[in-house]
Parts: structure tokens; C-alpha cells; sequence
């Protein structure tokens, strides 16, 4: 079988952040609040993820609806910072989780 | 030493019953019969404990846990707490409509097992004929329900020439994750290892293969690779260190460390049927043995890697160099590892090697 006779195999493109891209999490991670630690974890198959304070605040936007410009003004408004500069944040860490497989774009 | 933190994860093996045959099974020799098992009520009751305790993931394995009828019940009660729940199944005689049943009730990811990506390779490793083609259909069901899925592939010297079939034939099902699972030498594969030992040069090419295939897949398709320890430089952090953040449970409820922690001779374990899993966890004289740091000898002890691998296996340890506190040898600071990588050498080339398939009852309970 050699990769381009198997049609997944050639749709299968890694996804690239953009500001239009609208991440959300995939159906095998969730993230779930532990009343025992007192913290948010990202749950997927073989992983417990324990994500920050500033990832945390990404993923929660991160619904299917709203794309990555919006979630990146919400944020700067949330933190007084920078749109530009939060949006450049937001597109990196969307491709790294994206990379990952633990979030969709 | 201090109270352990709370741990995690628990592989819960529901049955030791399998309608495959894999001559590498990580079960014990001593397989259980269905007359062993726990019952439901006993399993739930262990599951809220495992909540309680903070455990965030449960892997339902067995055996064939799809055999046990009340698998919707368990999941269902697990996810009404929170916990993840992942089955780990071989995908043979899986009931219809099982898998949206499975979903409804909060199932929240499928593992299934291929034994080779070519059908006749899948057939011979399992000893049961269509079995490829019954996998390639549950696969189809899998995803027909809208079940993330993983497929994981063991491999060894019989199928290690199809690890690029492997990877697309997990494209092909829609798979998110593939495992690439180098077979580990404990039990029913210690006993086949002259059948099953792949030579260095096919592990090293299959590494390079997969590391060219990850870089390539980014968010198409995530790839674990796990090593052959018999050929590696370090040990791996064996269930990341002994009792630190995951245990396993058997089907008639003895909770042990890992997998092949009945090896270790002078060890003995709970059944979580009859003690309270926090006891269990907390100040089980099995769970303690090799917890943290303090039992290590040299060259563990004042290694600066002891926290990243926590010594390797002790099973190994025990199995290879006659004394579960020592070095694991797969790490090339044993003075065993030597002797290892001489077995692993001396077994990836002999000839005529048989396997003995795994069947219940071929090596009797004491």
C-alpha cells in the first residue's frame, strides 16, 4: 500500500491555526474539575493533563463557536493586554494542542 | 514515609475470559476462570471507592471486558462520577448495538487491538481465524457510534515488518492515536520470547520509522512508541514508578501495583472485594515495598535519573537479577544488562521457535 492510493491517507493534512479557525476540544479529552485537588484536569486516553491558569482561560472559549480572533479579544479585554499580541499567543498555543491531538481546529 | 498523594489511574481487569489467544498476554499465567469473577455490585462499590480516592481514569480491560454483561452498568456508574473511562478490547463477538450502548452510558474513548495490520498475521498471533476482518467491522462500529478510538498494535519479531501498515491502517479507521507497543517480556511473553524477541536492527529501523511518521502525522494521527526494554538504554518508569499514581485490579479483586507484581515472591495482596481501596492504597504493605525512594540500592540511589524512571521494572528486576529492590537490567547501569541484551540476542535469531498460545487452564492456579 503505498500513501497516495489510500484516499485517508492523502486528506489526512495537518491543521493549521489561523484567526478564522474555531477550536474546540476532540471527543476523547475533557476537561473535568477534581474536588479533591481543587483543579481543573484535561482527561484523554493514556493522559491526565493539569493545565495553567492561562491555558485554562484559552481552553474554556475554546467551544466550536467562537474562532480564535474573538476568543483572543475576549482574553485581551479579560487581561488588559495587548489584542496583537494575545492573538499570536492564542494562534501558538492552538497549533501546539492542536499538534497534540488534544484540541480541534 | 508520608502519606502517598492520590492516585489516578486503575486498569481494571473485569475477566480473565478472551476469545483471542495472544501468545504475548499481559494476564498472568494463572488465568481465573468466570467462577472467580467478581459481581457487579462488588465491582460498583469498588468504583466509588476508586472516585473517592480521586481516581480520574479507569482503562476496562480484561480478558475481553465486552464479555462481561454488565459493562454499561460499570461505565455508566464511573462517568456518573467524573471518572474517564477507556475499554480496551480485542473487538471479537462484541454484541450488536454494545458500542452506542456503550456511549450512551458515558463511555468516553475505545482502544482496540490489531495483532497485525495484514489479516493472516492478525489471525496466526490471535490463533483464531477471521479475526482481522471481525476487528476491521468493530473499528467500523466504533466510529459508526462516535467513539474516539486507538488502536494498538503489540509488536514483536512476527509482525515488526508491518509497522508502516500499521500506521495506515489506523488512517484508514479514523483513528485519533496508534500505539506502537513494543511486546514487554513478562509472563506468557517471557515464556514465548524465543518466538517473539525482534533482532536490534528491525527495533532500530521501526524507531526511526515512527519518529519520520509522528513528525509527518501532527494532528492527523498521534503515534506512542514504547520501547523494547531489552534494547534500550534506560528502563522505562515502570506504571510511572511503583504505586505512585496508578494500580491495577484483577477479576476476582486482588489490587496490585502493576500487572506482573504477583512475580515478586514475598509480596502479598488485598483483594479490593474485602479492604477498602484507601487502605489499599495508602498503607498496603505491597504498595509501600517500592514506593518513593528510600528502598533503592546502588546505582539507583544516588542516580540522577531515579526520578524520571524510578529504577525501571521490579519484576524485571526480580525475574533477571534475583532481587526485586535491584537495578532493573534493561538499564545499561545494571551489572545485569550485559546478560540481558546477550538473551535478547541469542532469542531474536532462534530457529523454530513455537508459541504456546494463551488458553485458561494451560498453567493451573496454585
Amino acid at each position: 500500500m503505498t500513501l497516495a492510493m489510500t484516499p485517508a491517507i492523502a486528506a489526512a493534512e495537518r491543521p493549521l491555526a489561523s484567526p478564522l479557525s474555531r477550536p474546540s476540544l476532540p471527543r476523547h479529552v475533557r476537561l473535568h474539575f477534581d474536588p479533591l485537588r481543587q483543579a481543573w484536569a484535561l482527561l484523554s486516553p493514556e493522559k491526565v493533563l493539569w493545565p495553567d491558569e492561562v491555558s485554562l482561560s484559552i481552553l474554556r472559549l475554546c467551544d466550536g463557536e467562537r474562532d480564535i480572533s474573538t476568543i483572543s479579544m475576549t482574553l485581551a479585554a479579560e487581561y488588559d493586554a495587548d489584542g496583537v499580541e494575545i492573538e499570536q499567543d492564542v494562534l501558538a498555543f492552538a497549533q501546539d494542542w492542536s499538534d497534540r491531538m488534544v484540541l480541534r481546529l | 514515609m508520608s502519606a502517598p498523594g492520590p492516585p489516578i489511574g486503575i486498569l481494571a481487569e473485569l475477566t480473565h475470559r478472551c476469545p483471542l489467544q495472544c501468545p504475548y498476554c499481559s494476564n498472568p499465567l494463572e488465568l481465573l476462570k468466570v467462577n472467580r469473577e467478581l459481581d457487579t455490585q462488588t465491582w460498583l462499590r469498588i468504583f466509588s471507592q476508586a472516585a473517592d480516592l480521586g481516581i480520574l481514569q479507569v482503562h476496562l480491560s480484561g480478558g475481553e471486558p465486552t464479555l462481561r454483561q454488565d459493562l454499561p452498568v460499570l461505565v455508566q456508574a464511573l462517568a456518573d462520577r467524573g471518572v474517564y473511562t477507556n475499554l480496551i478490547t480485542a473487538g471479537i463477538g462484541v454484541r450488536e448495538g454494545l458500542f452506542e450502548k456503550l456511549r450512551d452510558a458515558g463511555l468516553d474513548h475505545v482502544q482496540l487491538s490489531f495483532q497485525g495490520a495484514r489479516p493472516e498475521t492478525t489471525d496466526l498471533i490471535g490463533n483464531s481465524r477471521g479475526a482481522h476482518v471481525k476487528k476491521l467491522s468493530a473499528a467500523a462500529q466504533i466510529r459508526a457510534a462516535g467513539l474516539p478510538l486507538t488502536i494498538n498494535a503489540p509488536i514483536h519479531r512476527k509482525n515488526i515488518g508491518e509497522v508502516q501498515q500499521f500506521i495506515d491502517l489506523a488512517l484508514s479507521l479514523g483513528a485519533e492515536r496508534l500505539e506502537v507497543a513494543n511486546v514487554q517480556y513478562y509472563g506468557w511473553a517471557l515464556m514465548n520470547r524465543q518466538a517473539l524477541m525482534p533482532e536490534r536492527d528491525d527495533v532500530m529501523r521501526v524507531a526511526a520509522l515512527v519518529e519520520e511518521a509522528q513528525e509527518r502525522l501532527r494532528g492527523v494521527l498521534a503515534i506512542d512508541f514504547v520501547a523494547p526494554d531489552y534494547y534500550a538504554q534506560y528502563p522505562k518508569a515502570c506504571m510511572g514508578g511503583w504505586a505512585r499514581d496508578a494500580f491495577m485490579i484483577t477479576p476476582d479483586g486482588t489490587t496490585m501495583p502493576c500487572h506482573a507484581a504477583a512475580s515478586i515472591p514475598h509480596l502479598s495482596f488485598a483483594s479490593a472485594a474485602e479492604t477498602p481501596l484507601a487502605e489499599i492504597w495508602g498503607r498496603s504493605p505491597a504498595f509501600e515495598a517500592y514506593r518513593g525512594f528510600e528502598w533503592m540500592q546502588e546505582p539507583c540511589r544516588s542516580c540522577a535519573r531515579k526520578e524520571i524512571d524510578f529504577g525501571g521494572c521490579r519484576c524485571q528486576a526480580m525475574k533477571l537479577a534475583g532481587d526485586a529492590a535491584a537495578t532493573d537490567p534493561a538499564c545499561s547501569l545494571s551489572a545485569f544488562h550485559g546478560r540481558i541484551l546477550a538473551l535478547a540476542a541469542e532469542d531474536s535469531v532462534a530457529q523454530d521457535a513455537s508459541m504456546t498460545y494463551r488458553r485458561i487452564g494451560v498453567v493451573e492456579p496454585a
